[in-house]
């Protein structure tokens, strides 16, 4: 009971952070329809910024948060402006070989930079961790479980209840009659992509002082992303949210009780069973944006 | 493509020993070959019938798992003191069944993954050889694990009159590749050319039409992901013979991306195609390894693929075909017409 109690807080923290990454892939993949590869180099990208940002400029820790988040908006910005721009149009499978090219080429640009050796990034929380009674849990996971829960808050007012939310859902229900609103539709784009992408990094730069940080990190991520985005229904907000919180708890229990060896390949055993039996997502589109 | 060009490259590729004798070379043909079969039976997919196989390299691997076991033996504890035990059998049977099962699993994951297509499909693929690849790594009594499977007997057949030929030389291993490889694009242009291959292309160009016309999408696109399969599955049985050890890495999905690369620069949907993208990606490395270190060269290939869906988003083989006053026939090239014309 004890262990299971462990196993449900564990989730919690877990689930807080792989929401984001579902929030952000739910508005490029579910909403864009861009089947999008970076992803996954987004989440490393955070990481790998706040070790620059607090390891290389000496800057705050809660300091650093904020700017990896923004880093990964500019970068997200510009993979859109130079890269997904000039397709627009082509057919989803162009742009996805794009996208994996672009992966590719990031991935090892990381890789080259930074070295194949994991790094960690120091935090300025006790070691000791917080006894609850029968659960423990790190100062630093507790700090993560509430940005995280934080910015899922701030994403999901910008989508509902800002006007570029507003014009981002009109954009992608009606491309031609948005911009005949007076819809900057390239903009709505390139700030679509740039916000899933910082949702990315957020993600990375989350969990990147959790675990270790290296070049390959974000592979997993990014089908866990999918995976999330799946299991949530495309485009759904909320149900990338419950979808982030139902595969953190399949791993922590998969973990748990069958073998941590196969605790990444519950992500993979979750798109498959939904796409057997319940190939739009466990809810309902009825809330979709876009 | 016209079989008369097809011989005329069959016969350049059956020349090249004689005139490379160079080792080093000669390991990067065959690997190189190796792959483009793989690249091949990816390009039956994505070519013609739209599908995205992003987990290409869990068919191969497969097929290199299955070779590399059926003839190495194995014992393997199931419940308690139930045992699996498995003597080991000739690497011919091992081609063989890495076929059958490779192409069991393209039957597996098409039933699975063609109710819903796209980008659905890419998914199931790549988290299908996610999974197989943890597989491979974690059931340590099977596979070894990242120990690897070593002293991988190399593929031996009779002949009749002669005895057994082992084919352990580099020479052997290019013409048993070289072999392999035709055969696969004989049965892919067979394949492609019959009415499966015309249902196929017109699902991908138009399915509501396609069913209309009384086409059964599952079933086709299930076939074409069995023979793509296992294809793949006898070039996994291949590499494992020729390189001798495997270890859960075969599964790497960089492996896939240089598939798609070979597919998608020369021209998905062409024969040809992957034969030439192929020839140029899988030689590339070997010139660009003096020159930059690994992370540059993926570097490279990753801004390749991105230029080349730029600049030439149909591939080298379709774009360059009619410059050069090849007559093009749809998924093809024809040389036969220069030729008569001359």
């Amino acid at each position: 009971m004890d262990q299971l109690l462990q196993h449900l807080l564990n989730t919690l923290v877990l689930g807080g952070t792989y929401a984001l990454l579902g929030i952000g892939l739910t508005l490029i993949f579910g909403i864009m329809n861009v089947v999008n590869f970076t992803h996954g180099v987004l989440y490393t990208f955070g990481a790998y910024m706040m070790f620059i940002v607090v390891h290389q400029l000496g800057v705050n820790f809660f300091l650093a948060l904020p700017l990896s988040i923004v880093a990964g908006w500019l970068l997200g910005a510009a993979i859109e402006i130079v890269l997904l721009r000039p397709l627009r149009g082509s057919d989803i499978d162009t742009t996805m070989l794009v996208m994996i090219g672009a992966w590719i080429a990031m991935q090892s640009g990381a890789l080259w930079i930074w070295g194949g050796v994991a790094k960690s990034v120091d935090n300025p929380f006790p070691d000791a961790p917080l006894v609850l009674g029968p659960v423990s849990v790190s100062w630093l996971r507790l700090f993560v479980l509430a940005a995280a829960a934080l910015l899922i808050v701030i994403a999901y007012l910008l989508i509902n209840r800002t006007k570029l939310g507003k014009a981002m859902r009109a954009t992608f229900q009606d491309h031609d009659t948005a911009a005949l609103m007076g819809v900057n539709v390239s903009w709505i784009y390139t700030s679509t992509f740039a916000i899933g992408s910082s949702l990315a990094a957020a993600a990375g730069a989350l969990l990147g002082p959790v675990y270790v940080i290296f070049p390959q990190m974000g592979d997993l991520a990014a089908v866990k992303a999918f995976a999330i985005v799946i299991l949530g229904g495309l485009g759904n907000i909320t149900g990338a949210v419950i979808g982030g919180f139902i595969l953190a708890l399949a791993e922590e229990l998969g973990a748990g009780y069958v073998s941590s060896g196969y605790r990444d390949a519950m992500g993979f055993l979750i798109i498959i069973a939904v796409l057997i039996f319940k190939p739009t997502g466990l809810f309902a589109r009825a809330e979709r944006v876009g | 493509m016209n079989r008369l060009a097809t011989l005329f490259c069959l016969a350049i590729f059956m020349s090249v020993p004689l005139w490379l004798t160079d080792p080093y070379l000669l390991n990067a043909l065959i690997t190189t070959g190796i792959f483009i079969i793989g690249a091949m039976s990816l390009n039956l997919l994505l070519g013609f019938t739209g599908q995205l196989s992003l987990g290409h390299i869990a068919f191969f691997g497969i097929g290199a798992y299955v070779s590399a076991l059926t003839s190495l033996g194995f014992d393997v504890p199931i419940v308690g003191d139930f045992h699996i035990v498995h003597v080991p059998w000739p690497p011919i049977a091992g081609f063989a069944l890495a076929i059958l099962i490779a192409g069991f699993c393209g039957y597996l994951v098409g039933r699975l993954s063609f109710r819903v297509r796209g980008a659905y499909f890419v998914i199931v693929t790549i988290s299908f050889a996610e999974v197989v690849r943890l597989v491979a790594l974690n059931w340590v009594d099977l596979t070894q694990g990242p120990l690897a499977l070593t002293n991988i007997p190399s593929i031996t057949i009779g002949l009749p009159g002669l005895g057994y030929l082992v084919l352990k030389t580099k020479l052997q291993n290019y013409y048993l590749v070289l072999a392999v490889a035709a055969l696969a694009y004989f049965l892919i242009s067979r394949l492609v050319h019959s009415h499966y291959g015309r249902a196929m292309r017109g699902l991908m160009e138009n399915e509501t039409l396609a069913v209309a016309v009384g086409i059964d999408v599952t079933k086709t696109l299930t076939l074409a992901a069995v023979i793509s399969a296992g294809i793949a599955g006898a070039a996994g049985s291949l590499y494992a013979h020729y390189i001798r050890i495997i270890d859960p890495d075969v599964f790497a999905f960089i492996s896939t991306v240089t598939m798609v690369i070979m597919v998608v620069s020369g021209g998905k949907g062409s024969l040809a195609g992957p034969v030439i993208g192929g020839v140029i990606f899988g030689l590339l490395p070997v010139f660009l390894r003096p020159i930059m270190p690994p992370e540059a060269q993926w570097i490279t290939y990753g801004c390749v693929l991105i230029v080349i869906l730029f600049v030439l988003p149909r591939g080298i083989v379709p774009t360059l075909a009619p410059l050069l006053g090849l007559q093009r026939k749809p998924g093809s090239t024809s040389r036969k017409a220069v030729e008569e014309g001359a």
